[in-house]
Order: structure tokens, then sequence, then C-alpha cells
């Protein structure tokens, strides 16, 4: 119900049709490309739509809130997306749930049947490389410090750059393909590996690049949804798709070692396989306690922390927004 | 986290008795509790008074005390059962109270009872103004600025330091008076000045006024371990200025942002950490519409209002999963039992839009205030579930039954100033208010200025009036209007809201949408928007969907039970009692699938997993026909709802709906007055003289002929007053040519008033042909007070033998003949050796959970045979060697300007019932559980006596003697206490208010000095129009807002003097020790 905004604008989604389960969506409008004082905008988790498509039960044409420039509908139009509504959202939902998520089109004036065969000559969502189109394409530097982050960039939301900002540091945002040396040559003090859209398992590159920075980069390390994977699998561990990922702002993890509970923001169709983990240097960290699927590693005697979840939030809720003082304390110890 | 291992027995604290503020929530949350607790084998042993709920059913709790919920009742319950731990959190304000004291007292410790959950420690952080304060500005919680000032000069100083405007709030003030919302100083001036003078101790509090803010509200659940959620948010749609229970919610919040969501969310979390809150609480925050300043404002340290709705809008079970919190469990460790799988460690998704309204029964108070502040003033309220905010909104208006079928108004001539002020100015009608305005021209912004309502809403409440008028243009419903028909269908327009926008028959515009597919779905409510597969049967209907959530059987045995809907003066947790023991009942007697239709957010009933299956749902013709067409039942039960349950039946019946119960030819026979009184000529049984008449002059004659007083019945009210005693012919006239229409259409019904009678009872199960009569209920006021304001008594004490024969055979007979199927009641006036009718109800009654608790039956057990065609020996009344009292429980102090006084209108919104080993002593017990402080003779209290004649001053100068001699001073207006001087009383003389010298009768009740008022009004004069007696008036009225107990009626005065002057001590025995001496 909240956090349309941020949500089609998160990188993650690139390449898929997002569904919201809520059925009123658009209520507060869409606010201002405003821009904040280290030129990231305001209220976007990226500088576009990023979804293909939306689908909503109803959306709110005439919107509400003192941050509102112009309903969702205008914003879709004006980013070329577009939008379904009138749809019973719920029984998709079970749809999904039951035969796990999927390749989808919206029709408009045809005959059903032509979707279906606009559907069987696309490419399948696990073949494309989203990260390709969504990371930066040459670096950026946001923020001033006296320690420097190099955040590699597979699809990174904003929020994970102002967490960084925020807390002191400079920032140096480089393509998901930099190389292992060029990400050295800048001196972190730490790296960051954001989140991104799609299967781990095609960024053959990334993943090698990683495996070399792993190898000789002994300072602190933090791993996000996707960058999390990453880790995973530049450490010989594995991942898999899930039948149907985790995609909301309500789900329930443990940290194993405190027995502490929070509610996370997750955006993931893939997920490390834990019996992967158990040959590496790693520790699962954090469980899904729905499912028990892992939903964080750490490293057994290197500063390497890892989450499945968003703990940057946007949308969600902030429970985790303890892991970017966590990684900031290990930075700058 | 395993459970805590020492609680082998656990003590929990109800509500008492249902008042406004606090009502069947607690029957829910305290049932939900004592469920958790018993799963764990832990022995539950329960303190309430109030004999309507379910969870004071024997087979609820492992011993149920029918006791005052007070700390030296409870002291004497831990003193015999010696529990391990108490639950505080589950019987509102009272429990806590009760506990706070139990505590303070060192009886908690003396015994080693453990308080489960949120401690004592937390429990004062929450309700200390300055301690609150403190807490929250410690943990950087923003809370917002307030002190309190004793004159002008200070109140401006802090005036300026908070910023205007500024709210005034009057400390212990006088009938509302003196406060409000200044702007400038001069405003500031003037209402300070007002305040001090109103205040008793010249005292007000300067806080920062945020009435435009939005309120939204956060349940919040923590574990022992510091694991938390909040479970769900809401939002009131009239924002800060109106009190929640007051105001019209919406879950989850629709007009605010991530931001501002989860800002919200985390400051909830750290507030009820920073109170080391266990179990569930629900926090209060106040949001700028403009910016993203906001403060939290309070948090309730226990299950609430709030928490029962949020617990229905979500599927969460928070007062189960509370009681499991509070006996150690951690939150991941306790499965959601919607699923089975995932754990209540989670936050709930919902895909569907929750509106709550409150119902409000103003008008039965006569002239009262019906502006919505900040104090509560409704008395109910429903809950509606919707793929939109129109769909959810429009239903719940339905739900209320006060005749609306959606959101609908007209101008009435209103001219455009006077609109602007009822926007300005809201009151329980401010929805349709606003629907006015809109017809009246008025722009959205316009309405948003007024009444400070956020856009969103007064757009959706403008789509709906858009759709109405677009339908108003069609002629005849045909092809081109099936997408208009289906978009009203999505936002929510009733069948019989579109027939009579059109002026056509409901079932016209039903048969035009059935054949054009346009047909509703029913959605399963599963805590996480279909994500995991739901075990739950928690449903509801919408027109947002194209499929339905479920199957539907067809092999089983079905049968639907409608509940009571809202609860409101006159049907409240009781007939939540009767529709659960009904479902319960049915189930024991072969039917397979039980299936609830229920729209109340307060009560047990409305737990999905009580039930087979839970519709939370409109109770109205279409919906019923709606869900009974997909169910395909074996038969609905409408007889154990109360009356919006009843008054379906006969339109269900001609729609070719299985009706279990009555016949609907005899539902008439009895219902039909006409029909009534020859059935009961035939039957050679007694009525008072009654007639019907279509014009007022005929009523006049009637009246003259039988001779006053009589009672007036109109069939059409222009008020809220549907019946009314007249005692002389201006009266009638008066009432009748004010208060109602009389026309052919709209005949008005004239009886005769026996004076001096007693009012009869009977409660009763028939199967068609053999009678159960569960007990013959006695009033202990005389016959003209409503018998939901009656003090009732099992077994009756006045009756004779040759009484009690009579009304047996009568009550039998009259069974028979209408061949009654199921529960009914039979009233009657008993005046010497004379018994007569007054009616006949088929259909469960008030006082049934009374009757069954008392006697250690269940009239429902009988009552599921008798439907499901099982035949039932007849029985007579059961002997018990014990005596069941019940007394109401009245909410005057919540309405601003409510008199105090009985008559034929029911205005009592609870109960409370006690056994006794006699008469007396179940008679103070009751009576101390509505709360007659002055019971506990203690020597020195004071009681006023104000007597209107001196005829009526030498009937209860006996009972004057006797509280003289009891040791209570008595205090008496100059004429009484003159009265009683002269023959040797020793009172004392207060002066009139009007008087204006001290010692005053208000300066002693302001100041709580006064334990108990004796007001004897004369009737006569009562039953008039203005207010004769402004006096008196005021004594009582002040009286209530103070807390101070009313005595109006001589009989019940006469028995509690009798009664204390005879019970030494109480005997503290469990409901299943009564039962089991009957064994």
């Amino acid at each position: 119900m909240v956090g349309y905004p941020q949500s089609l604008t998160d990188p993650s989604y690139r390449g898929q049709i997002l569904m919201f389960t809520y059925p009123l969506i658009g209520n507060y409008g869409i606010p201002d490309k405003v821009v904040d004082e280290n030129g990231i905008p305001v209220y976007f988790e990226s500088s576009q739509v990023q979804v293909q498509g939306v689908i909503v039960y109803e959306h709110c044409e005439k919107p509400s809130h003192w941050t509102s420039i112009k309903s969702l509908h205008e914003w879709l139009y004006e980013e070329g997306v577009p939008g379904v509504y009138d749809v019973d959202t719920r029984s998709l939902t079970q749809k999904i749930r039951v035969k796990g998520v999927m390749m989808g089109a919206i029709v408009v004036d045809e005959e059903p049947e032509k979707g279906f065969e606009l559907l069987s000559k696309s490419r399948k969502y696990g073949e494309i490389n989203f990260v390709e189109q969504v990371s930066v394409k040459e670096k950026k530097v946001y923020g001033k410090g006296d320690k420097t982050i190099v955040l590699i960039d597979y699809g990174a939301k904003y929020n994970i750059i102002r967490n960084l900002v925020r807390r002191g540091f400079k920032v140096i945002c480089v393509p998901y393909n930099c190389h292992a040396d060029e990400i050295l040559g800048y001196n972190p003090d730490g790296i960051v590996l954001s989140n991104g859209p799609g299967d781990p398992k095609i960024l053959n590159e990334s993943i090698r690049e990683l495996e070399k920075l792993l190898e000789v980069f002994e300072k602190p390390i933090l791993g996000i949804c996707l960058g999390n994977q990453l880790i995973a699998l530049a450490s010989r561990g594995d991942t898999y798709k899930l039948k149907f990922g985790h995609r909301g702002q309500n789900k329930p993890v443990i940290d194993l070692n405190t027995g502490q509970c929070y509610i996370v923001s997750e955006n993931h169709g893939y997920a490390i396989n834990s019996n992967s983990i158990e040959g590496t240097e790693f520790n699962v960290w954090f469980k899904n306690i729905d499912d028990g699927t892992v939903e964080g590693i750490r490293h057994k005697s290197r500063p390497i922390i890892s989450v499945q979840f968003h703990p940057e939030a946007y949308p969600g809720p902030y429970d985790t927004m303890f892991i970017f003082e966590h990684f900031a304390k290990m930075v700058n110890c | 986290m395993p459970k805590y291992d020492f609680i082998k027995k656990a003590l929990v604290i109800g509500s008492g008795p249902i008042q406004i503020s606090m009502a069947g929530e607690f029957d829910y949350s305290g049932t939900q509790a004592i469920k958790a607790l018993k799963e764990e084998g832990i022995e539950t042993v329960l303190v309430n008074s109030n004999i309507a709920t379910i969870q004071t059913d024997p087979k609820m709790a492992d011993k149920v005390y029918l006791l005052p919920t007070t700390a030296e009742f409870v002291e004497r319950v831990i003193e015999r059962e010696r529990p391990d731990g108490i639950l505080l959190g589950f019987g509102g304000q009272t429990a806590l109270n009760c506990g706070f004291e139990l505590y303070n007292k060192g009886v908690l410790e003396k015994y080693g009872v453990k308080v489960l959950g949120t401690t004592v420690e937390s429990i004062n952080i929450t309700s200390d103004r300055q301690l609150f304060r403190k807490t929250m500005e410690e943990n950087g919680i923003p809370v917002l600025r307030s002190e309190a000032v004793t004159n002008v000069e200070d109140a401006l100083k802090v005036a300026d330091r908070i910023g205007y405007p500024v709210i005034v709030r009057v400390a212990y003030n006088l009938g509302g008076r003196g406060g409000g919302v200044a702007y400038n100083q001069i405003e500031l001036d003037e209402i300070v000045s007002k305040g001090i003078a109103n205040s008793f101790i010249g005292q007000v509090l300067i806080e920062e006024y945020i009435g435009t803010y939005k309120q939204i509200e956060y349940e919040v659940v923590r574990d022992y371990y510091d694991n938390a959620v909040t479970v769900c948010n809401m939002e009131n749609i009239l924002g800060m200025r109106v009190h929640t229970g007051d105001n019209f919610v919406v879950s989850p919040s629709q007009t605010i942002t991530n931001e501002e969501y989860h800002m919200l969310r985390d400051a909830s979390i750290k507030a009820t950490r920073a109170c080391k809150i266990v179990g569930e609480c629900n926090v209060q925050l106040a949001l700028d519409p403009k910016s993203q300043k906001y403060y939290v404002i309070e948090i309730n340290p226990r299950l609430s209002r709030s928490s029962a709705l949020a617990s229905k809008a979500t599927g969460y079970p928070l007062a189960y999963i509370a009681a499991k919190l509070a006996i150690g469990y951690s939150l991941p460790e306790i499965l959601n039992k919607v699923t089975n799988v995932t754990s209540s460690f989670f936050e709930p998704a919902l895909d569907y839009v929750v509106v709550k309204v409150p119902r409000w029964d103003l008008a039965k108070f006569g002239q009262v205030d019906r502006r919505l502040r900040t104090q509560m003033k409704s008395v109910g309220e429903v809950m509606a579930i919707g793929r939109n905010f129109e769909e959810a909104l429009q239903k719940a208006m339905r739900m209320l039954d006060v005749g609306l079928d959606g959101l609908t108004a007209e101008v009435e001539g209103e001219s455009v100033e006077e609109i602007e002020n009822m926007l300005a100015m809201p009151t329980d009608n401010i929805l349709l208010h606003i629907v006015k305005a809109l017809k009246a021209g008025f722009t959205v912004e316009k309405i948003c200025q007024l009444t400070w309502i956020d856009r969103w809403f007064i757009e959706k409440i403008k789509n709906i009036v858009e759709v109405e008028k677009k339908i108003k243009e069609i002629n005849e419903l045909d092809e081109r209007y099936v997408e208009l028909i289906r978009y009203a269908k999505k936002v929510g327009f009733s069948d019989s809201q579109i027939a009579r926008i059109l002026n056509a028959n409901e079932f016209y515009v039903r048969e035009f949408r059935k054949k054009h597919g346009i047909v509703p779905v029913v959605k399963q409510v599963d805590t996480l928007a279909a994500e995991w597969p739901a075990k739950t049967n928690y449903l509801y209907v919408t027109y947002g969907g194209v499929k339905d959530d479920i199957e539907f059987s067809s092999d089983k045995k079905k049968v639907i039970v409608l509940g009571a809907g809202t609860y409101r003066i006159g049907s409240s947790v009781e007939f939540d009692w009767s529709t659960m023991n009904l479902v319960w009942a049915l189930k024991n007697y072969g039917v397979e699938e039980t299936i609830v239709i229920n729209c109340n957010p307060e009560t047990v009933s409305t737990d999905y997993d009580m039930s087979d299956k839970l519709y939370f749902e409109e109770i109205t013709l279409e919906r019923v026909l709606d869900i009974y067409e997909k169910e395909n039942p074996h038969g609905i039960v409408t007889c154990v709802g109360g009356q919006t349950a009843n008054n379906l039946a006969p339109k269900l019946a001609k729609a070719g709906v299985r009706i279990l119960g009555t016949k609907g030819e005899d539902v008439d026979r009895a219902e039909d007055r006409v029909k009534f009184s020859s059935l009961l000529d035939n039957l050679n049984i007694p009525q008072p003289p009654w007639a019907k008449f279509t014009s007022i002059e005929e009523a006049k004659r009637f009246a003259e002929k039988i001779g006053y007083p009589v009672i007036v019945r109109p069939s059409y009210v222009l008020g809220g007053t549907v019946m009314k005693v007249a005692w002389n012919q201006w009266q009638l006239e008066e009432f009748l040519k004010r208060a109602a229409k009389v026309s052919k259409e709209y005949p008005v019904t004239v009886s005769k008033f026996i004076r001096g009678a007693m009012e009869v009872e009977v409660d009763g199960v028939c199967d068609g042909e053999h009678v159960v009569i569960g007990a013959i209920i006695e009033h202990l006021e005389p016959a003209g007070i409503h018998s939901g304001d009656a003090t009732m008594i099992i077994p009756a004490q006045r009756l004779t033998r040759h009484h009690i024969e009579k009304i047996k055979d009568y009550s039998r007979r009259i069974a028979r003949e209408l061949r009654i199927v199921g529960p009914f009641n039979i009233q009657y006036l008993v005046k010497g050796l004379e018994v007569s009718v007054i009616e006949c109800n088929l259909r469960s009654s008030r006082s049934m959970p009374f009757v069954s608790k008392v006697k250690g039956i269940n009239l429902m057990d009988y009552a599921a045979r008798a439907l499901l065609g099982i035949k039932i020996e007849d029985a007579d009344e059961k002997f018990v060697p014990h005596v069941g009292v019940k007394t109401p429980q009245f909410s005057f102090m919540q309405v601003d300007g409510a008199d105090p006084i009985l008559g034929v209108e029911m205005k009592s919104t609870g109960e409370a019932a006690c056994l006794g080993e006699n008469f007396y002593e179940a008679l103070l017990l009751a009576y101390t559980a509505v709360g007659l402080r002055a019971i506990k003779q203690n020597p020195g209290g004071n009681i006023f006596v104000s007597v209107g004649n001196d005829a009526e001053r030498e009937a209860i100068e006996p009972l004057i003697r006797q509280l003289l001699w009891l040791g209570f001073n008595i205090y008496c207006t100059p004429g009484t206490a003159k009265y009683y001087n002269s023959r040797g009383l020793n009172v004392k003389t207060l002066y009139k208010v009007s008087e204006k010298v001290e010692p005053n009768v208000l300066s002693y009740i302001i100041g709580r000095r006064l334990d108990l008022i004796i007001n004897i009004p004369e009737t006569e004069k009562l039953e008039s129009f203005q207010s004769v007696l402004d006096d008196e008036y005021a004594i009582r009225r002040k009286s209530v807002e103070m807390g101070i107990p009313v005595i109006t009626v001589p009989r019940v005065l006469e028995e509690i003097v009798k009664g204390m002057r005879r019970v030494r001590e109480f005997n503290i025995k469990s409901l299943q020790e009564y039962h089991g001496n009957l064994r």
C-alpha cells in the first residue's frame, strides 16, 4: 500500500511486470524529482521507472498529499511504462503462488491468444542481463569523507548510497563489471556490493572480479541482496531460483547468533543454497523465519557481512538499518 | 523459549458490565486469552460480573466468578484460588485499574501472584503523563507540549512558548463548559478565565492544539525477548479532533507515504520498547498533514477496542498471541494459525480495505450534544471489508442498521451557511452531511477546509455521489447500463439502493445484474494477501474480483446463523452469546458446517476460528441471499441475533429461503398486534386494554375511556422516542403532534398503563409442541421501566404459587398455539391476582444468558434441537437453591446532557449479574458490580436525598431512618430536610443548585463528597416534555458526570437498604460451584 514510488524505481525490478497485492495504489500521488545536496532524488530509488509494466486493482486518479505533483497514471504515462487496472489481483497472486513466477504480457485490443504468441517469441527473463542495463556506465562519486567506500552498482537503490553518505563516507559508485584492480586502485576502506535484478549466475564476469577482490581485499565488505548472492557464488557457494520469490515489506528474519527477529523489506527471486555454505568460510547469519531460506551470511574470520534483505528499506521498515551502523563501525575501527 | 513452567493457574480479570468506551471487545479478548491458556494446560480463573458474555460461560474458564471486578473482591478470589499469575491486559481499563490497586495494596506480593505480560511499572509509565513524557523524551520520541496553569498570566506565557492555537482543557470542569481552542491571546484570555472559574481546582491545561493533524494508530506486539512487530495500522478519517472510538477508521492507512508510514511504525515500536510492554499495545500518533512532524500521543498497554478491530481487520489473533507472550513464548515460536506454516512474527499484508463506522444511539437520550469531540459517545460499531474504499464504506453504512441502504443523503432545504456549519462542527451524521454538501454544489476543497478531512476521502465520497447521479438518469435498466451497474456494484451500491434511485423493486435490480453476470465473489482474509495457502474460512463478499477463493461443498449439512450486527442500546453482547452458543449446540446435534454472518468487530462470533465459516458481512437481504445461493445450506437461523436478524426473516422467507424456526405466518401472528391480541382472546388469556388508531382524536377518546396513564406507541416517529407514557390528555396530544405522525399509513397504538404492577418475563424454548420453561424472571422495578433497564431476579421472590402456575400455563399455551420453534420470551404484568400478557417475542432474548447461567442449563442447546427438528421434553423451571440478580449498567456520563432517569425507553448500555445464597446477597453484589460504592457500608458515607413531594417523602422515611441507623450521613435539599427534621430525623441541609448558597449540593457533588444520590422525581412531571425540574436535572446530571451513583426508583432503594442491614458477609463462590450444588 505504501512505497510504490520506491518499488517502481527499484532497479532490481528491471525486466519484470510488478503486480501489487494491495488493491489501491497511487493514493498519495507521485512527488517531484527534487534532489538532495548530493544530487540524489529524495523520493525515488533510481532515475526512472524500472519495471516493464504495472498491474493493480485500482489506481488513484485524484491523489492527495502535500508532496504529490502528479498521479500514478500520469507518471507511468510520462515514463512510457504501461499499466493495467481493474484486475482481480488476488486470484492472479494465487496463480503465481501455485505455478511460480512466470513470463507475462500486457495485451491491449487483441485476442488473448496473440499475447501468448508474443510471449513465446520473447526472450526469457533468466536469459537477459538486466544488471548491464541498470548499472552506472562510469564511476560516480557521492559525498565527502576521510574514508572511501566503493559501491559496486549492480542496480543499486539510492538509499544504499544515502545511508553510506549519511554516515560520513565518500562513496565511489562503479559499474557492475569494474575490474578488481581498478577498485583496489581507489584504495577503499570498505566495499559494498549492491542489490540488482536477475539471476546472479549469469554475471560471470562480476563473479570473477569478486573472487579476486575477496582474495586480496582484507577490509570490510557488505553485500546486499544480489550482492549477497554474488559473495556466495564467489566463495564456492551456490544459489538457486525460488519458486516464487520474497517480495514485500513484511518479511520476517532471525539473527541466528542472537535469536533477535526483524521485519525486513525484500525483493529477490533467487537465494543462497543453505547446504552450499557449509564448505565455505562463511556461516549463515540470518534465516527467513517462515521458509528457513538463507537471509544473510557472515565470514568466519574476516570482516565480510552480507544480507539478502534490504537494510536500506525504502520501501519498508527500518528494523535492520543497524546493518549499516555495523558496517560503518567495522570500517571506522 | 518455552513457556514459564511455574504457571499452573492463572487469573484473568474481565471488564465487567458494558459501558460506552468499554464494550464487547473485551469479551473477545478475554475469551481468546482463556483459550490460549487452556491450550497450555493452565488452570484458568476468571472474575467478571458480565453474565451476558461468552467468557463467563462455565465451559470457558475452569472457575468463573461472577463478582464485581474491584480489588476488594478480586483479592478474596486470589486468597481462595492462589493463582500463580494474573493477566491484566484483557479486561480494559477496569482490569488495569484493578491490577494497579492490587499491586499497590501489596496483595499480589502477599500471595506471590506474578503479573503476566506488561508489568504494573510499565502500566504506570503509560498512565502517568509526566513519567510518560519523560520516558518518550529520553528515547527521542516526540510528545506534545502541555502545561498546567492556574491563572491567565501563566496561560499566556505557556501559550507563547507553545505557539497558537492551543487547546485549553479544564480540570474537573462543569458540564464541559470552559474549555476550547484559542487562536490568539484575546481568545485565550477569555477561555482561560472561564475555564479557571469552572474548574473545581482552578486549574487548566494548556496544550498544543493539533486538531487538524491526522490520527494514526499502530497495534504493536512485543515478547519478553524484545522481538516486536506492528500488526496493523489505522487511520482516523476525522483526524485528531475526534476520539478514535467515535471516528471513522480505515485500515490500512490510506493517505500517508512510505516514509511517513515507517517513521510512525518505527516510533511506535520504539515507544513500546521504552515502556517495556509485553503482549499487545496500541500506540496513537498525530501526524501533521503538511509535513513529517509527528507526536506520540499515548500508549494503551492492553487489548483495546482498536486492537479488537485490528485483529478482525487483519486476521491476526492479537488477544490470543498476547496471552501466549504473557506466559513466556516468543513471537517466532508461535505459529500463524492461518497458514499453520508461517510464524506469528510477521506483519500482515492486507489486500482489501477495512472501514469501521461507529453506531451512536444519541437520539435515545433526548436533547443531547451530538457533536463529536474527544469524549467517546458511540455504543457500538461495524466493520466492513471491501476491495476499495467506496465498497467498504457503503457496506458499513448499511451494517449500521439505521435505515441507510448506502452512503446517501439529500439536501433538505438547508442553506449554504447551515451546511457549512454542519461540516465545521462534525456530528454523528458528518458523512451524510458531506454528501449533502457535495449535492449542494460544495467543492472538494471547500469541504476539506471545513471538515479537516483529507482530500482523498472526500474524493471517494464524491465518486459515490457521482455514480448515484448517473444512475438517476436511467429510465429503464437495459444493456446500455450494464457497465454502469457493474461499476456501481464495485463501489458498494446495494440492489435496494439502486432500486430506490430508480424507483423500482430490489429484485428488479438483482435479476438484471445476475442476467448480465454481475455477481459478487467470495474472498478470504488470510493475513498475507494470498502469498501463502490459507487454512482460514474467514470470508467476505466483494465485487472486486472475478473468482471465488473457495469451493462450496454441497454434501455437507450446513446451517447459516445470523449474528446481531452492531451493538446498540437494546442489543448487545447477550446476542453474541446466543449466536455462539447456538452455533456450538448445532455442531453437537449433527450440523457439519456452521456458518456465521456478522459484521461487528467487538464480538467473539467474528473470530474466524469460532465457527466453521465466518462471513464478515452485512446482515441485509441482498447479502444473505448472495451467501445462501453460494452455500446452499440446510437452512438459516434468524432467531438468535436480536432484532436485525429477526427482522430479516419474513423477507428471506418470501425470497424462498429455508428458515429454521417458527413458520413465517406464525411469526406474523405474534408480531402483528391485532392478530396477537385476538389469539390471546381466543386462548382466554388477559391483556391490558389497547387499541389502534389512525387519528389523534380517536386516540384521545380511547385514552379518556380506559383512563390515564396510557402507553403510546406510534408506528412512525420523528425523533428517537418510540414509546411514551402519557399521564394526561395534554401530554398525549403534544407527543403525537410533535414527535410522531398519525395517519392511515402510520397508526398509533394506545394501551393502558397499569400503575404499580409488577413485570415478569418468561424465557423458554419450544419445539412446536413441547415447552421448556427456562425461568420466570421478576423485575424489581414496577412496570413502566423498560425491561432492559430493570433489575431482574431469578427465581421470582414475590410471586405466589397462583401467579407462577398461571404464568407457566399461559406461556405453554401461547407457545403451542403459535407453534413456536426455537427460543421465545413472553412479558407479563402482575397486579393483585391478575396476570396479563404484554408481548411475546419469537427469538432469543437479552436475558437468556442470565437464565442459562443462573439455572445451570443452556437454552441455546434446547433451541438447537428444536430448530433441527429434534424433539425436546416438556420441562418446568428448574429449581435452584441460589438467587441471581441482574442489574443495568448505564453510561450517562459519556453522553453530554443525558438525564439519568428511567422510563419506557431503554437507556442502559450493559449489565452485571451476580449469584448469591439469597436474594439480598446477589442484589448487593450486582449493584456493587455496576458501581454502587455506598454498599460498602462505610460509616460516615454521605448520601444526598431529594424527594419531590410529601407523599414520596413519607413513603421512604423508614428507609432514611435505616440509612441513618446504618451510620450514613444524610443530606437533603431544604424542603426535604425540613420535612425529615420535623419528623425527628437528623438530616443535614444542602442548598439547591439554583439557590447558589453554600453549603450547596453542587459543590458537594463536584467535590465528590457524596457517595450516593437518592432522587425520587415526580413521575408524572418527568414524562412531560419540558425539563420542569431543572434543579433536579442538574443534580442528577452533575452526579453522573462526577461518577456518583444515582437511585431514582423507591423499590430499588428499599431492597438495597434492606440488603445492607441483612448481609454481613459475601460468599465467594464460583459459577461451577453453584452449578455443582444442583446435582
